[in-house]
């Protein structure tokens, strides 16, 4: 009506993310800031061979404050540790999963 | 001016370096090797990056230098036991040989870290499977392709194997492995043009002069490929060839690939015996575990300990430019420290 | 008749207990399920019963588990608990004896002040002075417990815990009631120039300090005063361990077991720890900096205390190091396990993904995922599989299911029980008579949960089945190798000699000081969710240093992830014992009966 139309952006729109979720799953696991994004993890997981779902991928946008495709993929995980085991830089990646699944899962602060 | 004695521990490119410089200077110096040659690494390696010049070459020119009546070189002897007394050390070598010292300089350098440690790439396990040091040997021979029992149609490095890498406590990057591995790659490919070569990285990290040249002449001119991502293991596959696994992290997606030799970028470690020598002579040690010098700006040739001085990759790991150098700057140091 | 009104704190105080026992057991019991009820009606009038009760005297009473652990801290808790019990029965045996008949509750307690004469009653010499040594026995317990709260050193523990408020309050009540009743007692043979060795020479002492006469009865108050206000702050303290501990010991030996759904065996358990503190110094997270306390005592207080226990539930190896050593036999483990579940979310049907794919085999090989990491253990599988002539099928060669325990570790047993059933069909479609893993975690969850018709060993206990039945065989090494028992397969599973035996068909096994049910964790536990890799890298290091008391030239282990882990900072080497075996294995042209297995593996 007045010409306008929202347009939705494929930007990583920082100012508007929400990084509350971020922070606080940041603050239950702060190992999450050491990554340097190897891939690693990804390389070794079963469930990231056959779906997906993407550790390293879901690292990264989570510290952008993406957490869209997270929700869906997070159940994949079998917990097996392996993506901890071979992390270069120590990163507790199995707690990381459970602390971010159950964050996204339960945070009321979590708009979508 | 009365002659002072130098010990220099480990026969390197810096002790080596060391020697020659303080020997011009009218010092006496003697070099003081734990194995049956000097020259240390250089003897495993073949070329040189980035311009490729024959580490023969430099090993001739540095065994020159240390052809020289104030050098006396000491092969097959190790330092055992150190006393000071007043500004001297009296080292007590092999064969209780004893001598003594106005200054010592260390320049231990570094060993190659054990690529068997990261057991996931199957190193020691799987024939297919060599490290860089492996590499330089084999690229000795006229004919590399002749080396390999089967045809090698596909090759991958492996970079910052044993660096980088909190699983094995070695936090620091070797700095030079990026750029032997695109050296090693090009060597590659020059040899066996019909080979594919990959080359699997964490970051690119081209920090000398015509580094980063190289890095664009294994893309432009050879078509190495570059996979942004650490490979988590190798295995075998049922046809008995090797599999790796990685994230291609760029296209944000798993990746397995067979190849027929995996080539792993082992790190440097600091020298087994520092530990001994930095009890004898009460230095200090950082938390990368190699020496640690007084000032890492001005005194980076100076240890803690007065008239203990300290040059090459016993401090860090260091390429040979920056190692000569630093023995360079090191002979500066003892000169002054004598002669004050 | 005898009476007087200071008997009341002490007869209200009882019968407010007992009430409140009889309640709060009842509930327990109205809350179990239908399962453990059958087995309880079914078990009451067997020798089980029989066994408890024996159990009940040698733990609950002598506790003769903690004098194994620790003798000093053994007889403070048996000079307090059987002296007690003692003076209570020949108390009881003094009074019936004195009245010949039944007398109230309260009389035996109180004795001395209705009969302080020395009355000439049968034995009544010989029991004063048995009285006197019973109450001189429990003041001695008394004594060492007072000076634990000091110093955790003289009873030989590094770190005792600490109390809240109202346990110190019930705890002040307890330590006087001994001291009291001495000082009751000693006045009034004082008085009355009787008593035994103890009460009568200490009487006898303060008689001649003082006129005895007028602190006679307000001691009597105090003593019973005390004993009242132990008895009603019972339920709210650590001491409702005493009562509850007997009911621990009847369910464990009617066959009762912790369950996830079911709250009365985790509330009997919790209410069953006396807080000894015997976890604290065996728990290997003790050595670490900066972390939370979170040994079982310190995690049982806050579930009891219905406080926030998740940090804590967290942060445990799950090692079972202070399972071992409890001496009140509770499932700390399992315990702690369960209360992981309290918050995980559970979904279902998470694991479609996984294609269900099978292989007809004698024997299954499962690696376990920690395997594939390590790929000398599985390759090293391979030769002992060929050089056996095995028929058999490895199952997750490549993209394999987990085993589905990492999930339980972390609490989430309903995604487990997903995994499980998803493996468990492709088992059972193998026709496979054994089962063989590498990985103590999922032997573990194999054992226990799969409920499988079928062998399941741990490649060690596999292996030397194989050497003991000359099947494969090796050339002995005269390299000596100390063995690390990893905490699933050791501790989790009782799996201790079978590696042991092979080990030493292929080498020279050294023991160290802390092996078997005392070994270490390497402190790459797949349970505890907190432990930062540093520390992680701490633990294994203490666990190396321990492990080379005896300067052995290799460490073996039968664990991927142990061997991983204390690999990353030994100078020792660090190998698995299916390697070190496959290195000496004796290679002979084998007997092809197996199929072309491999090749039609996943077609």
């Amino acid at each position: 009506m007045w010409g306008y139309k929202i347009i939705t952006t494929n930007q990583i729109d920082y100012d508007k993310n929400n990084r509350a979720i971020r922070n606080k799953i940041l603050a239950l696991e702060p190992s999450l800031r050491i990554c340097i994004a190897c891939g690693a993890c990804t390389a070794t997981c079963t469930a990231g061979n056959l779906t997906p779902f993407n550790i390293r991928r879901m690292n990264v946008l989570l510290q952008r404050g993406e957490y869209d495709d997270l929700k869906s993929e997070l159940g994949k995980c079998m917990l097996c540790g392996k993506c901890t085991l071979v992390c270069p830089r120590g990163v507790n990646l199995r707690n990381l999963i459970l602390k971010t699944r159950e964050t996204l899962l339960n945070d009321e602060c979590h708009v979508l | 001016m009365q002659t002072k004695t130098i010990a220099i521990i480990g026969a390197g490119p810096a002790g080596m370096e060391a020697s020659a410089s303080l020997a011009k200077l009218g010092h006496q110096v003697v070099l003081i090797e734990k194995k049956a040659s000097t020259g240390g690494h250089l003897n495993n390696w073949h070329h040189l990056f980035p311009d490729r010049r024959p580490a023969k070459e430099l090993l001739q020119k540095l065994k020159q230098e240390v052809n020289h009546s104030n050098i006396e070189v000491m092969v097959n002897t190790a330092v055992h036991e150190v006393k000071q007394n007043d500004y001297r050390y009296e080292l007590v070598l092999s064969e209780k040989n004893v001598i003594n010292a106005n200054a010592v300089l260390i320049t231990t350098g570094f060993e190659l870290f054990d690529a068997a440690k990261k057991e996931e790439y199957g190193y020691g396990i799987y024939n297919q499977v060599i490290t860089n040091s492996d590499l330089e040997q084999l690229f000795q021979a006229d004919n590399l392709a002749a080396q390999f029992k089967k045809p090698v149609k596909r090759v991958a490095f492996v970079h910052c194997v044993g660096s980088r890498d909190a699983k094995v406590n070695n936090h620091y990057c070797s700095k030079v492995c990026c750029v032997t591995a695109v050296k090693q790659s090009i060597e590659f490919k020059e040899r066996m043009p019909e080979t594919e070569v990959f080359c699997f990285y964490m970051d690119m990290r081209m920090f000398g002069p015509y580094y980063e040249e190289l890095y664009r002449e294994a893309q432009e001119k050879w078509g190495i490929v570059f996979i942004r991502g650490k490979i988590s293991e190798a295995s075998q596959t049922r046809d008995g060839s090797l599999q790796i696994k990685a994230e291609d992290t760029l296209a944000s997606k798993p990746l397995r690939m067979n190849t027929d030799l995996l080539v792993l970028m082992a790190g440097m470690v600091p020298a087994e015996g520092n530990e001994h020598i930095s009890r004898q002579f009460k230095l200090a040690i950082g938390d990368n575990r190699f020496f640690k010098s007084k000032d890492n700006h001005f005194d980076n040739q100076l240890s803690d300990t007065p008239g203990v001085f300290l040059a090459g990759a016993c401090l860090a790991p260091m390429n040979i430019t920056d190692t000569i150098s630093q023995a360079r700057a090191a002979a500066l140091r003892i000169h002054e420290y004598l002669t004050n | 008749m005898y009476y007087d009104p200071f008997v009341l704190p002490f007869t209200l105080g009882l019968l407010l207990l007992l009430g409140y026992l009889l309640v709060k057991y009842g509930t327990w019991f109205w809350q179990l399920d239908a399962q453990d009820k059958k087995k309880i009606r079914y078990r009451l009038l067997t020798r089980r019963t029989l066994i408890a009760l024996r159990e009940i005297v040698a733990e609950g009473l002598i506790h003769r588990k903690i004098f194994k652990v620790n003798p000093r801290l053994g007889y403070m808790h048996m000079s307090l608990a059987f002296g007690w019990f003692l003076l209570i029965v020949v108390g009881a045996i003094e009074a019936h004896i004195f009245v010949k008949g039944s007398a109230p509750l309260y009389f035996p307690i109180f004795f001395r002040y209705f009969v302080p004469d020395q009355h000439h009653f049968f034995f009544s010499w010989g029991f004063a002075q048995l009285m006197d040594l019973l109450l001189l026995f429990v003041l001695s317990g008394l004594f060492m417990a007072f000076a634990k709260r000091f110093n955790a050193k003289t009873v030989g523990l590094k770190k005792t815990t600490k109390l809240k408020v109202v346990d110190k309050f019930v705890l002040t009540a307890l330590w006087l009631i001994f001291p009291l009743r001495l000082l009751a007692e000693s006045l009034t043979s004082g008085y009355h120039n009787s008593g035994g060795f103890l009460t009568g020479s200490l009487g006898a002492v303060f008689q001649y300090l003082f006129p005895t006469e007028p602190f006679i009865y307000p001691a009597w108050w105090a003593y019973s005063l005390s004993l009242g206000v132990f008895f009603v702050g019972l339920p709210f303290t650590r001491y409702m361990h005493i009562p509850t501990e007997m009911v621990l010991i009847f369910f464990r030996n009617w066959g009762l077991k912790l369950k996830v759904n079911n709250p009365v065996l985790k509330a009997v358990e919790i209410y069953s720890c006396p807080k000894c503190g015997i976890c604290i110094d065996t728990c290997q997270l003790n050595e670490l900096q900066n972390t939370t306390k979170s040994q079982s005592v310190y995690f049982i207080q806050r579930v009891r205390n219905a406080e926030n226990y998740r940090e804590l539930a967290e942060n445990c190896l799950l090692c079972g190091r202070c399972e071992s050593v409890c001496p009140v036999g509770i499932d700390l483990t399992a315990l702690r396990l369960m209360h992981k579940t309290d918050f995980s979310e559970n979904k279902k049907d998470q694991f479609a993904f996984v294609s269900e794919r099978t292989n007809t085999a004698d024997v299954i090989y499962f690696a376990g995922c920690m395997t594939h990491l390590t790929p000398t253990i599985k390759n090293s599988m391979e030769q002992i599989f060929k050089q056996a002539g095995e028929n058999y099928w490895f199952m997750d060669k490549e993209q394999g299911a987990c085993c589905g325990r990492p999930l339980k570790l972390a609490g989430q047993f309903q995604a487990a029980s997903e995994l499980v059933s998803l493996n468990r069909n492709m088992i059972l479609q193998s026709g496979a008579h054994t089962l063989v893993t590498s990985c103590p975690i999922c032997y573990k969850i194999f054992k226990e949960d799969y409920r499988l018709p079928l062998r399941v060993l741990h490649h060690s206990e596999y292996i030397n089945e194989l050497l003991v039945s000359k099947k494969i065989q090796v050339k002995k090494s005269t390299i000596s190798v100390v063995y690390h028992d990893p905490c699933e397969l050791g501790r989790g599973a009782a799996v201790y000699q079978a590696p042991r035996n092979a080990l030493q068909f292929a080498s020279n096994v050294i023991e160290n000081g802390s092996s078997g049910q005392n070994s270490l964790c390497c402190g790459g536990s797949l349970a505890n969710q907190s432990l930062s890799e540093n520390n992680k890298q701490n633990i294994a290091h203490t666990t190396v240093h321990k492990l080379t008391d005896n300067n052995p030239e290799l460490i073996a282990t039968a664990c991927p992830m142990c061997k991983k882990t204390l690999g990353a900072v030994s100078a020792v080497k660090v190998v698995d014992i299916a390697e070190l075996v496959a290195k000496q294995m004796i290679v002979k042209p084998v007997h092809q009966k197996q199929k072309a297995v491999s090749v039609a593996e996943f077609a």
